[in-house]
């Protein structure tokens, strides 16, 4: 089962400078650890210390926020779409 | 501190069109989803602008354009040349006034029917209720954490709509927040990054059209809010992808458990925004570390002497070709995995454009056993300033 993920640019540094990459996994939870594995500068990004996605990370399945379904366990199937949407505050950028 | 182009006109409702603005709006009053039911709401409507910059520009422009009779613009900053690439409401002579005046003058020259009230102040917990009560819509322009927070908060505490849009180099964010049946920025992020996680100025800039298209969008989400048409973003994160030209929406709940706006909230006023978003959140002046420093002039001098120093630029590539002191080039992201190709022998001087960099830098070299390196206090910028203003400043 492939599934896509998304990878968003503040992010892309630390994943080889792609936008995307694709991993068969049957969970949510499952692709982001390829996802690290491959790149592995981005789990602190990710994930605290203790290994739980940091609270200013938005994980979505296609367009469900994973929280509200079954987490990192929620299962993918062919086709998914993971998108990792990190909090970014730009506006002005006056400085 | 406010300033109003008009007199106020009190709790009194418009009611009727003069025919100068019949005409000015005559693409509006013909269009029914507008009309003149539509334009009078427009123009008994009271909106607050928090940031003037790349996001309020077009904000500002469109919404004076339309007929908004109320704007409110709430910056304390004055307009910078480097603004002029994206902030579009300014011109070249307006380099060095207060970002609220020259919008002002811009918009009260776009629409001289509008009440302009300016408010050349920062945005803090003690006055941003006091500043929100007047107002219909509040519009997030601004550029951090800490003030996106409190926004939010405020808009939250008295009930008033959020039309929030935040932008990185060319992807852009916009949803509309504080609705009573909507989430609210706490519901996505209950918490802001810490500061050494967010993307540093390495990453940072923007494309100039970028914010452009995302505060059209929230000048459009703005004005739909006030004539009640249409369907609005509440409940939806709007995702704009500028490279790929693409458009995509993710569902955004209200969190039940959300500090802010759940049924058994936490947040009942104000808070420290700065305490809350870490240390001093993005705005903070001077570097995050303490390391051994060295300034611009004292490197010089050294360097006039013949000391044999090791000039090491953590920038990226694309900066090194706006400017360089003709230094060894590794991007800070990389440093890690080329350690090898320093010699921590030699005396070595980081830098990077202002000095933050390269603070972290030295920092992780000290950690990884370099003992004889200093970072070049204020970066390439201070080196321009202090010793050769050859050397660009960006």
């Amino acid at each position: 089962m492939s599934v896509k993920v998304m990878i968003p640019t503040p992010l892309r540094a630390y994943a080889g400078k792609r936008d995307s990459a694709e991993f068969s996994a049957a969970t949510v939870g499952e692709a982001l650890s390829g996802l690290t594995n491959q790149f592995r500068e981005l789990r602190k990004h990710l994930y605290t210390e203790d290994g739980k996605l940091r609270a200013f990370v938005n994980v979505y399945l296609n367009d469900e926020d994973i929280r509200y379904l079954a987490k990192e366990n929620t299962p993918t199937k062919d086709g998914d779409t993971i998108s990792i949407i990190p909090s970014i505050a730009g506006g002005s950028f006056a400085r | 501190m406010a300033t109003s182009t008009q007199p106020q006109t009190g709790a009194n409702r418009t009611t009727s069109l003069s025919n100068e603005e019949i005409l000015r709006y005559s693409r509006h009053l013909i269009m029914p989803e507008v009309g003149m039911d539509g334009q009078l709401k427009l123009k008994n409507a009271k909106v607050l602008l928090i940031g003037t910059g790349g996001l309020g520009a077009p904000l500002g422009l469109y919404l004076a354009a339309a007929g908004v009779g109320r704007l409110g613009l709430v910056d304390f900053d004055v307009v910078d040349f480097t603004n002029l690439q994206r902030q579009v409401t300014f011109g070249s002579d307006d380099v060095g006034k207060p970002k609220t005046e020259a919008a002002r003058a811009r918009l009260g020259n776009l629409n001289p029917d509008i009440q302009i009230d300016t408010f050349e102040t920062k945005l803090t917990s003690d006055n941003a209720l006091e500043l929100f009560k007047d107002f219909d819509v509040i519009v997030d322009g601004t550029d951090n954490f800490p003030t996106r927070y409190l926004v939010n908060d405020a808009s939250v505490l008295l009930g008033k709509p959020n039309v929030y849009g935040s932008i990185f180099r060319f992807e852009g964010q916009a949803t509309v927040f504080g609705m009573p049946e909507g989430p609210c920025y706490r519901c996505l992020y209950p918490e802001p990054p810490p500061p050494g996680l967010v993307p540093s100025c390495a990453e940072g800039g923007v494309l100039g059209v970028l914010p452009g298209i995302v505060g059209s969008i929230q000048a459009m989400e703005t004005i739909k809010l006030i004539l009640g048409a249409g369907e609005n973003l509440v409940g939806r994160l709007l995702l704009f992808d500028a490279l790929g030209m693409k458009f995509r929406e993710l569902k955004l709940r209200k969190n039940p458990n959300c500090a802010m706006c759940g049924e058994h909230r936490t947040i009942h006023k104000l808070i420290d925004y700065y305490e809350f978003c870490g240390v001093r959140g993005e705005e903070a002046p001077g570097p995050d570390v303490q390391v051994p420093e060295i300034t611009p002039r004292e490197l010089k001098a050294r360097l006039d002497r013949g000391d044999e120093l090791f000039i090491l630029d953590v920038r990226e590539p694309h900066e090194f070709q706006i400017c360089n002191l003709n230094g060894h080039l590794i991007p800070l992201g990389e440093l890690p995995r080329r350690v090898h190709e320093l010699d921590s022998s030699l005396e070595i001087v980081a830098h990077c454009r202002s000095g933050k960099r390269s603070a972290e830098a030295v920092d992780f070299l000290r950690k990884a056993g370099f003992r004889k390196i200093q970072n070049l206090r204020g970066g390439i910028l201070a080196w321009s300033d202090d010793v050769d203003p050859r050397v660009p400043k960006y």
